[in-house]
This record gives C-alpha cells, structure tokens and sequence, in this order.
C-alpha cells in the first residue's frame, strides 16, 4: 500500500513531522516498508541567490559568486556563466544533487584554486529547456520570497509504502490509515466532506441481483452519468496516481482508481450505451466465456459471480470488468458500479482462473459493507466536477442487511493476555477513535464492530487492537521461569545428535541438502521405494522428495570433484521419504568417502579407500552409541546400487529383521552414470529408525564391572577353509565352544595361492582364553585347544594347517 | 692383608682406565672367578688361626665389596654411555609432518539447533518433532487458516497431490498441532525442523529451518513472551544487553501478533547485534489464537500462552557472519570447512554456547 504525507493528510489533522508519523505506523502494526522519494533528488536543486560576484583571480571567465541559499551563511559557487551576477535569482545544486541532464553527481572540487561548493544550474541542465547560454534566470515577482525553497515542488513528496497483513482490509485505503493513526493519538481524522451534486435524473439501467445459491454479491449500487467528456486527467490528479506509481488512463479510470485508493472502495465504471438493456448480477454457467480487460479471454466454471447484460457476461464480479463494456476517451455515458462481493466467491473465482487484481486483491480480505453510496458520490462529484455529465439517483440492489456485529469484551481479558492494565476510559476511547461503538456494561462492553473491520469476530481481536494502540512497549519484560516439565531430548533425539558427532569425529563433513531432487538421479537409488513427486516443483531437475540420501550427496561430491578435491568424506543426517503421507519418512544417516587415504604422505603409504573403510566407520559409530558389538551380525546383502561383491548390512543382532546400515563400494555403473571421476567411491548408510532404543542404561553397565586377574594365554590357528566360508562364522563357532574361557578372537591373516589347494583359503585367527576362576594349567589349554580344532573343523570343513 | 689391599689398589687404579664392557667382565672374573684372586683368598680363611681369622675376612669382605661396587658403577657407566650414543645417530627431524588426521564438521544449521536447544533446555523447554509431509489440516486449517484465508498466497506451498491436501510444511507450526492434540496441558516444547517453500533466490531458498515455540499454561500472557524471547536473544547472541523491538504483526494463529526487531549496526563492514539504530527483523511470535486452542482440544478459557517462530538459517547467518542463505544448502567443501564446527564443541550450559 503505498500513499504520500500529503495524501494522508487530506484526511489527518495533525502537526507531526513525518518521521513521527513513520514510526507511529510502525509502532501500529502498519509496518513501513519504505519511505523515500519516488522522483530520485530532484529536492537538491534550491531557489537562489547571486549575493555578490567577483572575478576569478585565474581564469577571465569564470566568476566566484557568493550565493545566498537560504541558511546563515552564503556558500561560494565558481560559475562560468556570463549572467552570473549580483542579485540574480537562479536555481542551485549542492554538492551531492545528480544533474539530470548528463547524470552527473556534483562535489566539492577545486576550479582553478578556488572551491566551488556546488553549481548554479542552467535550463538545459535541468531538462527544462534547451536553453544553455548561461544559468536560469528566475522572475523576481514570483521567486525572491522563495530562496532556499526546493526549485521542484510537484515531485518532493516522499511516498509511504507499507506491508499491510492480511487481516488489514481497512488500511489498502489511505483514510483507514489516518483513522488507525488518529486513534493511536497522532492527529484527528478530518471528516469527509462532500459536495451536493444534483441528482434529479433516476438511473434509467435496471439492476437485479439473482438468488443464486451461494450468490457472491450481496450490493450492487450504481449511478448513471450522462453526457461526460472524458479526457486526460488534471495534474493533481495524474500527480497523485504517478506518485504511487502507477500510470494514469483517462480522467474516469483515474477517479475510480483514486478512490480505491482513497477509500478502499473499489469501483467499476461501464459505457453505459454498450449495456444491452440491463444488468443481472447472476452466477456463471459452464463454458460461458468472456474476454476481460486484461485482453484475456476466459472460460467460466459454474457459479462464479458475474454482472452480465442480456447479451451476456460483462465482468466477473468484484475482480476484472469486461473489454466489451469498457470506457474509452470517447465515451458519453456512464454507469458506475459500487458493489459488495463476497470474500469467499471472490478467493474461489480468481483461484480457479487464476487471475490477480486489485479489486480481488481487495474483495477478498472484506470490503467496507457501508461504503457503497460514499463511494459513488465521491467518484460522481469528481466525474461531473472534471467531465462534466449528469448524475443519476443512486440505486441500490441489496439482498443482505449486513448489521453491525456485536461482541461482548470482559475488560478484564486485556491484562490477563496482555500482562499490564489500561484504564477503562482510555480503552473506550481507543475503541471508538477506532470506530467502535461501545456502550459499558459494569466490567463488560458491549461492542459494535465497524463494518470496515471485517477481521474483528471475537473478544481476544479487541484486545489486540487495544495493545496495539496503546503500544506493546508497555508490555512487562518477564523473567523466565525455569520449570521443566519434560526432559529436554527423549532417547531417540539424543541418539540423533550422539550419531550426528559420532559420524562428524570420523572426519565426515556434515552437510545439509533439499529434502528434494532430481528423479532421474533419485531413480538410481530409490531401490522399491515409490516415487514422490512435487506437484508444483521449484525447478524441474528438484521434482521428487529423495528415496535417498545418496541422491544429493553424490550429487554435490561431484561438484566437488569438478572443484579439484579428491578426498572427500561428506555425510548428511535427516529425511527420506517412502510415501506421500505425513510421517511416512525415515531418518537416516548418509555418508560418502572418496580418493585415497594418505595421499601423499611421507611416511606412510597412499591407498585407495574401501569397504573396510567405511565398515569401520559404522561399526565404531553403532559401539560408540552404545550397542554391543559381540552381537552385531553382517550380510552380503546391499542395495543395488553397492558394489554386489563389496557392500554389506549390520543387524544389530543376528535375528533382527531390518538392517540398521549398508555400507560398501558404491557401484561402478553409478559413478559412470552419474558422471563421477574419483580413485575409489564408498559409503554408508544408518537407518536411525531402525535402531532400538538401549534399554541398559550406562548407570546399570558402570556397576556391573567384572574382571579377571588370573594369567591369559593366546593360542594362534591357522584353518583352511572354502573360499565363501564367511569368517563371521569362524569367530562365531569358536566364540560359542565356551563363553567363560574365550575371551577375545582376531583374524590376524588371510591367504590365498601358493601352498593352498584352489578354492581354498587360509584364515589365521588369534585366540585369548583366560578364566575368571583359577590360572588355567596347560592341561585346560590343551583341551580347550583341541576342542577350537575340532569343532571349527566339524562345523565348517575347515582343515587345521599344520 | 698388606697383599690383599695391593690387589684392591691395582684393581681400582685399572677399573678407571677407559674400558669397554668385555675388559670389566674379565677384571670381574681375574678377581672373582673360579680362580679369581680374591676367591682364592676367601678359600685360604680356614687355615687361618682363629683370632686372625675374623678380623681377615671382615678385611677382605670390605675389600670384596668395594671392588665390586666399583665394577657394577663402572658397568652402569659403560652402559649409559653406549646408550647415550646409540641415541645420537637415532635423532629424527621431528619438523616432518606428523601422521595424517582428519578432522569432520559439523554443519552450522545443526549447531546453531544445539545451540538453540540448550538455552531453551535452560528455562524448561523440551523439544519436539514433527513430519516434513503434513496435511493441509495440520499445517493450515487447524493453525486458523482455513482455505479461503488470503494468508495462504503468503506461503508458497509445495504440494503432492493435485487436491493440495498433501504438501510440505510451509512452517514447523504443524508440530504445535500434532504436540497439542496428543498431550495435555502445560505444554513448553520447541520444534526445530526443516521449511518448504517454492521461492528461491538470494535471500530465500525452497528449504530452510525454523524453530517452533510454544508455551500455554494457566497464566501465561505477552509478558512471558516478551521475557523468554529476551533471554533466548541475548544467550544467542551471548551479549549481556540486547535492543529489541515488539511491533504488531498478523498471523492467523496468533492474536495479539508479533514480530520482533533487534538493534544492529554496521561496524568495519560487519554487522554487531544488540546495539546500534538499525533494526533487523528475526521473528514473530504472539499469543495463541483461541481457535487454534479450541482445534487441538484445549479449553482456551483455562489455559492460554504464547508461540514463536524464529528462522534458524538466519539466526546463524547474524551470528556467524554468513552472508548467503543458498550457501547453507550448497555442499561448498570450502565453505564447509570453513563455517563447519568441531564435533566436540557441543554448546552446553556450564562449557558455554560457543567458543
């Protein structure tokens, strides 16, 4: 919404300056977006005068001249002008001003040893003329009480632009702006004054309102003209339009626009000899068309509110009228509409033809129910007062009474949501400066809501008026109060930031992609998981919710890449989506590493990174957050877009049903697919939500510290096995044989080729035993030792190396 | 006696020569060996009368003892000697570069949340979550917007379905819904989480992160708020005063409404928090809209309070010096690195929020 300080005052009474009247708009709850000259700097350029003009002691044809512009001292101009001369009246610009002719910003500067603060101006400087002999010369008559006055009058005013909420109707018209700040103490609201234009003729155009079901127009008031000469608009007028930005039209456009923006009440104006007999307000049939002033031609749905004639649709109600009932700069007769339509029909119609006016813009937060004769008549005596014509009587088609609503308010409301009291006297005067009518009923009042605020249904909206005006500076700063009534993080948020780190101590880089992507990368990872698309997406390569993180991460790895790094660990920790449904999303941690470890390093040598990397990565961080490793179990099972013969899944034991991570090679085809050059790709992946909480607490694992003092003996086997034996299941047979003596098991070596027959490999395993009841003689260890040989050989084909 | 104290001078007199480990074990052996001349001594104590014979072998113990003293000290010396040289040629130039490390990151949004939630945690908040996928109930109808409100077009909404009942929350305001509607009153969460809306460019990206505040109980009014959002600025911005500035605003879901301004200034090209004549805007707030109570089932004529939103991205934007939003967003490694916290800088109470 924007306006000038002048326009506001036409309707406000007041001596503040302007920046109080800001800041009061502010304070409000009518925030200024800005406040600055629409015209750039043309209120340098000042009325003055030449005081005294000496010659230049270095150049003959310069002048200094001592110019009096309007402040205690004289400021000192070089001017080379011929007429440069004592008690001439010119127009200067100070230092800063931009000349509009060549855009130049003048300073102080130095003209053959002399400063020279600012210039004196010729016509042709100033786009005034072409005249550029010399500097303006202004007529004495009109001009010698003005010194020190902006030279440009017309374009100073600054204009007002303010973010109006929606709940704010009343204010996208300057005179609710002045009520506001009037009740807010910053003035009076001036009354409207309107002058008394005849209106002998009746308006001789029949209107009916139909009683459609849910009909969008509830008042159709109108007014005929005759006989008007449309034409360009005056220059106040056009200034006030221009001000705003906007373009003027012709003198009849430009005044129901004016008043729009006066009054908030918008209004239609019809070639009243293009109507075909008369006008129905009526609801639209399927497939009617019609061609608006947009030039657009539009094909209707049912029921939206339209005025039509006997030949068909004029407009749609309330949001865009019709080219073919249009006023041109030749029409004689006219008829103007001042009609109320309805929020609700209004949202739906300009939803459904997605268009966007001004009057829509306006129709549909509420407009003023009472404001349609007050409206006519504004517009009539504008219309007759500059196109002349003859005004008709007004007639009003009205189908609902639109009362006044009532609210009951407990004053007492106020301070129990506010904190702080306000006398009731001044909250009466609040509320009716508003335009509420009170009346007090002991510690109620009883309240007339003014029908331009339509946003007001309830008590708690009287309060919000009641500290917005009075200023929420007076509300009490309140200590907090520290009472908890839950724990900050429950179990499953605590894992989150503990797995977060966890994975971040690793060297990972956290980062934080769109929840969406690119479904044609998305298709590589997304596995059986469907496909979510965005209906409306912000680009077409963001058009599906991720299935997974590895979406984006290898998405920005590649970037990257490009960027010229090549050892990259990069993770993200948040939402893939399973299904359109709200909650049907996972939590899951994805991490990717790429390149070499100890890539030039001086002492140790570079490899290239592997699935033992990243395996570690995930098993460290599942035993950090507190599960069991010793009953952790591994599959070569992956997602397809692993390596198949170097990726694997941890179940956090070996009878859970969902894996809680993959980790692996990322496979080939992917990074050829995708584009990626790197030595080596990895990753891995957490399923949060598949990560049961730990029901040992770490007080309940700290008590029970158990430990052996008794003497440990390690005994080395080497088994040939199979190829596909897993040595999972070497470390489980052994570790089963007797839990109370083995105490730990490393896989110290594996062999393959020479000295072992084909298909075959050696494991080398590493064996701790140790009692925690006596010193184990080497009888114990020679049994126990047998037993290790011959269970591994039974239960997996293995073969002891001797 | 006079013989045995002339083998203990000679013995003394070559164990201060320069000698080598092999040449002391030999001397060791010619006085201690089997033949050794002072074994031979020892072996000649019983043929000796008995009133020589003790005041002999006191003689000769001592003597025994100080020569081997002087053996074992000269061992020790050797030794330390042949240590200290093997050392010498062992000197490595320790100004190579130690092993390789790599230190991760963590993202600023994520620190930012941490650091968030520790100064709530402080006055009694805990934090709740919701889904990124909500139903247009959730995050509009039961929030007091219904579909007529011209408040919607504010958000740009991403939708799923083309009935836009199913989009991407355009707020973490749904989660106060779904917290309400599944407990009882008091409630005091916050809800930081990740925010959809279909704009994007310099100063707006389709995802971002806010953070949810809601508090009602019996009593609680604008003077809470004002007082919870005043200790959660200046913990933030871990200044001890801060400028703050409460203008009426409108959301559908509060009323009174606010938004909150705090003071800056431009100082060396940067901007200071907390002082200063120019106000930037960085939340709004206001009381719980008696309708939105009445949707989640809880009496608005026992219990009120307030609720906040604040956008997370920016409040690490003011108090890191970050100055493009999309950046947060781009997996710059550089800037990663760089705007990236240590993974062992959690911000608690008693370490503080930040180094």
């Amino acid at each position: 919404m924007k306006f000038t300080i002048g326009w506001l005052k036409e309707h406000l009474d007041t001596q503040k300056k302007d920046n109080e009247l800001i800041e009061k708009l502010t304070d409000i709850g009518l925030e200024v977006e800005s406040f600055e000259n629409q015209s750039s700097g043309l209120d340098s350029f000042k009325v003055a005068k030449i005081i005294n003009a000496e010659q230049h002691p270095n150049a003959d044809r310069l002048r200094i001249c001592d110019v009096d512009i309007g402040l205690d001292n004289t400021v000192k101009v070089v001017c080379g002008a011929p007429n440069a001369k004592k008690d001439l009246l010119t127009i200067y610009a100070g230092p800063g001003s931009i000349i509009p002719k060549n855009n130049m910003k003048l300073s102080v500067s130095k003209i053959r040893g002399v400063t020279s603060y600012g210039m004196l101006c010729s016509e042709s400087e100033l786009n005034l003329s072409n005249e550029s002999e010399g500097i303006t010369e202004l007529r004495t008559s009109k001009y010698s009480d003005k010194i020190g006055k902006n030279f440009f009058k017309s374009n100073t005013e600054k204009v007002v632009d303010l973010s109006i909420t929606p709940n704010r109707p009343d204010c996208l018209g300057v005179r609710g702006i002045a009520r506001d700040l009037a009740a807010a103490g910053a003035g009076k609201l001036k009354k409207i004054s309107l002058k008394n234009i005849k209106k002998n003729e009746s308006q001789k155009i029949k209107v009916s309102i139909t009683k459609d079901k849910n009909q969008g127009c509830t008042i159709f008031g109108s007014c005929l003209i005759e006989g008007v000469t449309n034409k360009e608009s005056p220059q106040w007028l056009k200034e006030k339009i221009i001000s705003l930005g906007q373009k003027p039209i012709s003198a009849i456009v430009d005044i129901t626009n004016y008043v729009m923006l006066d009054l908030n009440r918008p209004l239609h104006a019809y070639d009243a000899d293009k109507i075909d007999k008369e006008i129905i307000v009526r609801n639209s049939k399927m497939g009617e068309t019609f061609e608006a002033l947009d030039t657009k031609e539009y094909k209707l749905g049912d029921d939206m509110c339209v005025i039509s004639d006997k030949s068909g649709v004029l407009g749609l109600g309330g949001i865009i009228g019709g080219a073919r009932s249009g006023t041109e700069i030749n029409t004689k007769n006219i008829l103007l509409e001042s009609a109320y339509f309805t929020p609700r029909s209004i949202r739906k119609t300009s939803k459904l033809l997605n268009i966007d006016t001004d009057a829509k813009f306006r129709f549909e937060r509420g407009i003023d129910t009472q404001s349609i004769k007050l409206g006519l008549s504004k517009a009539a005596e504008l219309i007759s007062e500059i196109c002349g014509g003859k005004v008709s009587n007004f007639d009003i088609q009205q189908t609902d009474k639109h009362e006044k609503n009532k609210i009951k308010f407990n004053i007492s409301l106020f301070e129990k949501i506010t904190g702080f009291k306000v006398n009731d006297s001044e909250i009466i005067k609040i509320l009716t400066d508003l335009g509420f009518e009170v009346s007090k009923k002991n510690l109620e009042l009883d309240l007339k809501i003014p029908t331009w605020r339509p946003d007001i249904t309830q008590p708690i909206d009287i309060v919000e008026e009641i500290v917005r005006i009075k200023g929420y500076e007076n509300i009490e700063t309140l200590q907090p109060e520290k009472t908890k009534i839950k724990d900050t993080l429950n179990a499953q948020q605590k894992l989150f930031h503990f797995l977060q780190r966890s994975v971040a101590s690793k060297g990972y880089f956290e980062t934080i992609t769109w929840s969406f992507t690119d479904s044609k990368i998305n298709k590589i990872f997304k596995e059986n998981l469907k496909e979510i698309k965005i209906v409306n997406p912000i680009s077409s390569d963001l058009d599906v919710l991720r299935n997974s993180i590895f979406t984006n991460l290898t998405f920005y790895l590649k970037k990257n890449l490009d960027r010229g790094f090549k050892d990259i660990s990069l993770f993200e920790i948040g939402p893939i989506f399973k299904g359109s449904q709200p909650g049907e999303q996972l939590t899951v941690i994805g991490a990717i590493k790429s390149g070499k470890i100890s890539r030039l390093n001086w002492n140790e040598k570079d490899r290239i990174v592997d699935v033992f990397d990243v395996k570690k990565d995930v098993i460290q961080t599942l035993v950090e957050a507190g599960y069991d490793r010793q009953s952790f179990f591994v599959r070569d099972k992956s997602p397809s877009y692993y390596h198949p013969g170097k990726s694997g899944s941890v179940y956090l034991d070996k009878d859970e049903i969902d894996p809680v991570a993959y980790f692996g090679e990322i496979h080939p085809n992917i990074l050829k697919k995708l584009d990626i050059k790197t030595e080596g790709l990895v990753g891995f992946e957490i399923y949060m939500d598949y990560l049961r909480e730990n029901k040992i607490k770490l007080k309940d694992l700290k008590t029970n510290f158990e430990y052996s003092d008794y003497q440990k003996s390690e005994r080395d086997f080497a088994f040939v096995v199979d190829k596909n034996v897993k040595a999972q299941d070497l470390i489980e047979i052994i570790s089963s044989i007797d839990k109370s003596l083995i105490r730990t098991i490393k896989i110290f070596d594996i062999y393959e080729g020479e000295n072992i027959p084909e298909g075959k490999k050696s494991i080398a395993i590493n064996v701790t035993i140790q009692s925690s009841e006596k010193t184990l003689e080497e009888s114990d260890l020679e049994k126990i030792n047998k037993l290790i040989i011959s269970t591994v050989e039974t239960k997996s084909g293995a073969k002891i190396r001797s | 006696m006079s013989d045995i104290k002339k083998i203990k001078d000679e013995y003394l007199n070559k164990l201060e020569n320069d000698l080598n480990i092999e040449s002391v074990n030999q001397i060791k052996t010619q006085l201690f060996g089997k033949n050794g001349q002072i074994s031979n001594f020892f072996k000649t104590l019983g043929s000796l009368p008995t009133d020589e014979r003790k005041k002999f072998a006191s003689d000769l113990n001592s003597i025994k003892n100080e020569l081997q003293d002087k053996i074992d000290s000269k061992l020790q010396e050797i030794e330390t000697k042949e240590i200290n040289s093997k050392l010498e040629n062992e000197k490595v130039d320790v100004t190579l570069p130690e092993r390789e490390f790599s230190r991760g990151k963590i993202h600023p949004v994520s620190q930012v949340i941490d650091e968030i939630s520790s100064i709530f945690s402080e006055i009694g908040f805990s934090v709740e979550e919701g889904p990124d996928i909500e139903n247009e109930h959730y995050n509009f109808t039961a929030l007091n917007t219904p579909d007529n409100h011209p408040a919607r077009d504010m958000h740009d909404t991403f939708y799923l379905d083309n009935n836009k009942e199913l989009l991407l929350r355009t707020h973490t305001s749904p989660v106060q819904v779904r917290t309400m509607l599944n407990g009882k009153p008091p409630f005091k969460i916050i809800a930081p989480g990740r925010t959809y809306r279909s704009d994007s460019d310099q100063t707006h990206s389709p995802m971002f992160h806010q953070v949810e505040g809601l508090h009602i109980d019996k009593d609680i009014n604008m003077g809470n708020l004002k007082g919870c959002l005043n200790y959660f600025i200046k913990s933030f911005f871990e200044v001890d005063k801060i400028k703050m500035r409460f203008r009426p605003s409108h959301f559908p879901f509060t009323e009174p409404s606010a938004e909150v301004d705090i003071g800056y200034e431009i100082k060396d090209g940067k901007i200071v928090i907390g002082e200063g004549d120019k106000w930037l805007e960085i939340l709004g707030c206001g009381m719980v809209h008696p309708n939105v109570l009445k949707n989640v089932k809880v009496n608005p004529d026992k219990y009120q309070g307030y609720a906040f939103g604040i956008g997370i991205d920016r409040l690490g934007m003011l108090k890191y010096g970050i100055n493009d939003l999309r950046a947060f967003f781009e997996t710059d490694y550089r800037w990663l690195n760089h705007f990236g916290f240590d993974p062992l800088d959690v911000p608690s109470n008693y370490r503080g929020l930040s180094r």
